[in-house]
């Protein structure tokens, strides 16, 4: 049995795997073990360089893996790197080329969760980031905003090039517990995570939002569970519209009592207007011509 | 003078009876390399939730409430008596950028009551976009809605600096709209329509072209909605002409919108509990017609022409033509495991892929998490043979039914006397 420790990355995990596959390692093997995990309890032995590139050319794997690989790196559960090795070697070495087919095979499914949660997971960044702007660039005179957000998955990276693709124009940094990330119209960088007290709490426009977010939302048709499956609580904190969702829900019943309780009111006459003469005239013309053409004699 | 919130208040407040929030679909295009800010493209995102459980993906807003038409179901229409507001077009293009540069939203959804003319409101409208595309080089997601009375010209240039363009139907016949909004006319809409989809073929058509250079943007798609509930259409009619939009004019999306109560109801259209079961029923049957190849007479029939609100069209269909089964997960071409209740599109992808390396078990079907208790009676597999009496017993259907205190619409609101006994009306016809 060898012990793998590795950085949390895919990078890290793709190099040792490539080596293990070489010298031909099976899965069962090696443990895998990361350095969020209490790594102190096994010995690091680094996979030899050479056996590693020995062939590793001749390792041919379907693109989805290498895909599917990437995404579920990403998620936080520890079994990952063993699992994703495990179904790098049914597909290679074990010769079930066509495993990632299977969506009923254990391992593909789990690796699927993991990738499910993932994609998630980005997703919801991409929705629930909120920026704040803090200054102008005196120089460049771009504006600058800074966004708090707490992932679940290890996701900053996979999910920054979306906003540097939406956001070209402005600098900003997205700050997280483990990854920060930032641009500055030129270059996507990274550093390390920071607290929460690093991020400005407020935004002099969120007022504005909660007054939009306060006036589209119809009392007439409330449906919390639907809102709190595509919007968990656990984001709620970190949304400035959210502080408003108690009150909005605790009113609207007696909103719409009101709506029903309003005197019904009567059409009014048109008004004299050109343009709606000239519609009237043409629905009328047109009624006619339909009432001549159904008209069998 | 009335400031920027108040104006939002009225104008948002105006505009949340139009349930399309789509922002997906588009061209891709981005900011990378513009001053500006902006991309589409992508699958859509919802930025945010109301509890009414809508997404919030676009800042929806008019141009104005003020309106010349007359429709009885909306708050806008001219005899309602509703503050009323007007942006400028560029206090729509801050609150766009301002609202988009914090990630609130992706896009923008603006539509407009008609003032003096077709033309002339069409113009505002088509303003605020220009000056998002052009002056600011906005390059996220617009939404425009369109007049179908609109000069051509006009319609074709929204359609330039719009990803969608839309124009409600509103009711699926011509004698309900002249009862509740007698300045609207089907065929007008219908033929403003067939001109849009026109322009969209004909963009698609020349980026297909070979080594031609590429055509200037024009919106990808066009979108629509229809009341439900405030006549008297039948959903055979409401899918039919659905169905029919889908087809003539190829529309990405026709949106189902149960009439809700609003303020200032009109004498002529009382209000009543918004037919929520019915609305969700009806965009299922939708996704039958849009993804399932299923036909309207299949789903709703002139003999019988509402969709049954306890169970959901697909298996309402499946309990009707138990003939059809069991289906063999195995063997079955693709169209009849589409036909199979409770397994939906993806899955019947994966079933297809996987069955070519092995025989399905039900221990299979139960790791891809489908619902077996749905689908058991109406499938075989190598380890499951149901009883065809159990699909011909009258029980079946009964099996189904979820729980009576389930059939309650639960609008979630917390109880208050006074609107108790409307807010557990159900849905009308349940």
């Amino acid at each position: 049995m060898r012990t793998i420790v590795i950085e949390p990355e895919y990078e890290a995990w793709r190099a040792a795997a490539r080596s293990l596959l070489a010298q031909g390692v099976a899965p069962e093997e090696v443990l895998w073990t990361d350095d969020s995990q209490e790594s102190s309890l096994f010995v690091r032995e680094e996979p030899t360089v050479a056996a590693a590139e020995q062939g590793a050319s001749a390792i041919k794997v379907p693109a989805a893996f290498m895909d599917m690989a990437r995404s579920a790196a990403a998620h936080t559960d520890a079994r990952r790197w063993g699992m994703l090795y495990r179904v790098l070697w049914r597909l290679t070495r074990g010769a079930e080329r066509h495993l990632l087919a299977m969506a009923t095979d254990r391992d593909v499914r789990q690796l699927q969760d993991w990738c499910k949660a993932v994609g998630r997971d980005i997703h919801k960044m991409h929705a629930f980031v909120r920026f704040r702007l803090v200054g102008t660039d005196a120089a460049t005179g771009r504006e600058q905003f800074v966004a708090w957000f707490e992932p679940e998955h290890r996701i900053v990276r996979l999910a920054t090039p979306f906003f540097e693709k939406r956001f070209a124009g402005m600098d900003w940094s997205i700050l997280t517990p483990y990854e920060c990330a930032h641009w500055d119209g030129t270059r996507l960088h990274f550093t390390a995570g920071v607290s929460r007290s690093s991020a400005p709490d407020e935004d002099a426009l969120d007022d504005l939002w909660r007054t939009y977010y306060r006036n589209i939302f119809n009392p007439a048709r409330v449906k919390i569970s639907a809102m709190q499956s595509e919007m968990p609580k656990k984001y709620w904190k970190n949304l400035p519209e959210a502080s408003l969702i108690a009150s909005l829900i605790a009113e609207s019943t007696g909103r719409v009592q009101g709506m029903l309780e309003t005197e019904e009111r009567a059409a009014k006459p048109a008004p004299n207007n050109a343009y709606l003469k000239s519609l009237h005239a043409m629905n009328q013309n047109e009624a006619a011509a339909q009432n001549h053409e159904s008209d069998p004699a | 003078m009335m400031d920027i919130t108040r104006k939002l208040e009225i104008l948002a407040d105006a505009a949340k009876y139009d349930a399309s929030c789509a922002s997906s679909g588009a061209a891709r295009k981005d900011s990378r390399g513009s001053k500006g800010v902006g991309s589409t493209g992508g699958a859509g995102i919802c930025h945010s939730y109301t509890p009414d459980g809508r997404c919030v993906s676009l800042l929806k807003v008019l141009m104005t409430n003020a309106c010349l038409y007359d429709c009885h179901y909306c708050i806008n229409r001219r005899s309602s008596n509703v503050t009323r507001a007007r942006f400028t077009p560029d206090e729509v293009v801050q609150l766009t950028l301002d609202f988009y540069k914090r990630n609130y939203i992706e896009g923008l959804f603006l539509s407009s009551g008609i003032i003096r003319s077709a033309d002339h409101t069409m113009e505002l409208v088509i303003e605020v976009a220009r000056k998002l595309r052009e002056v600011h080089q906005f390059r996220g997601y617009i939404h425009l809605k369109t007049i179908p009375e609109a000069s051509q010209e006009l319609i074709a240039q929204a359609g330039r600096y719009a990803d969608r363009i839309s124009i409600n139907v509103e009711l699926p016949s011509q004698q309900s709209l002249n009862t509740l909004a007698p300045e609207k006319n089907l065929a007008r809409t219908e033929s403003a329509m067939g001109h849009i989809r026109g322009k969209i073929d004909e963009r698609y058509a020349e980026k297909r072209k070979p080594d031609a250079p590429k055509p200037p943007p024009f919106a990808t798609g066009q979108s629509t909605q229809m009341l439900v509930g405030a006549d008297a259409s039948t959903d055979a009619v409401i899918l039919g002409c659905a169905d029919k939009l889908y087809t003539a004019h190829r529309l990405r999306r026709v949106y189902y919108s149960a009439f809700s109560p609003i303020p200032e109801p009109s004498a002529i259209l009382p209000l009543k509990a918004p037919p929520l079961i019915r609305e969700h029923r009806l965009y299922q049957a939708d996704w039958l017609l849009r993804f399932y190849d299923f036909k309207v007479e299949e789903i709703a029939s002139a003999a019988a022409p509402h969709l049954d609100l306890a169970l959901d069209p697909k298996l309402s269909w499946a309990l009707r033509n138990r003939a059809t089964f069991p289906v063999d997960v195995n063997k079955a071409p693709r169209e009849l495991l589409l036909r199979i209740p409770g397994l939906g599109v993806r899955n019947v992808e994966r079933i297809v892929r996987a069955r070519r390396y092995t025989g399905l078990r039900l221990a299979d079907l139960i790791r891809l998490r489908l619902q077996m208790k749905k689908l058991l009676p109406f499938i075989t597999a190598v380890d499951h043979h149901p009883a065809k009496l159990g699909l011909d017993s009258d029980s079946l259907r009964a099996r189904f039914l979820p729980p009576p205190e389930q059939l309650e619409i639960n609008f979630g609101a917390p109880p208050a006397p006074a609107a108790t006994d409307f807010l557990s009306v159900r849905s009308g016809e349940l």
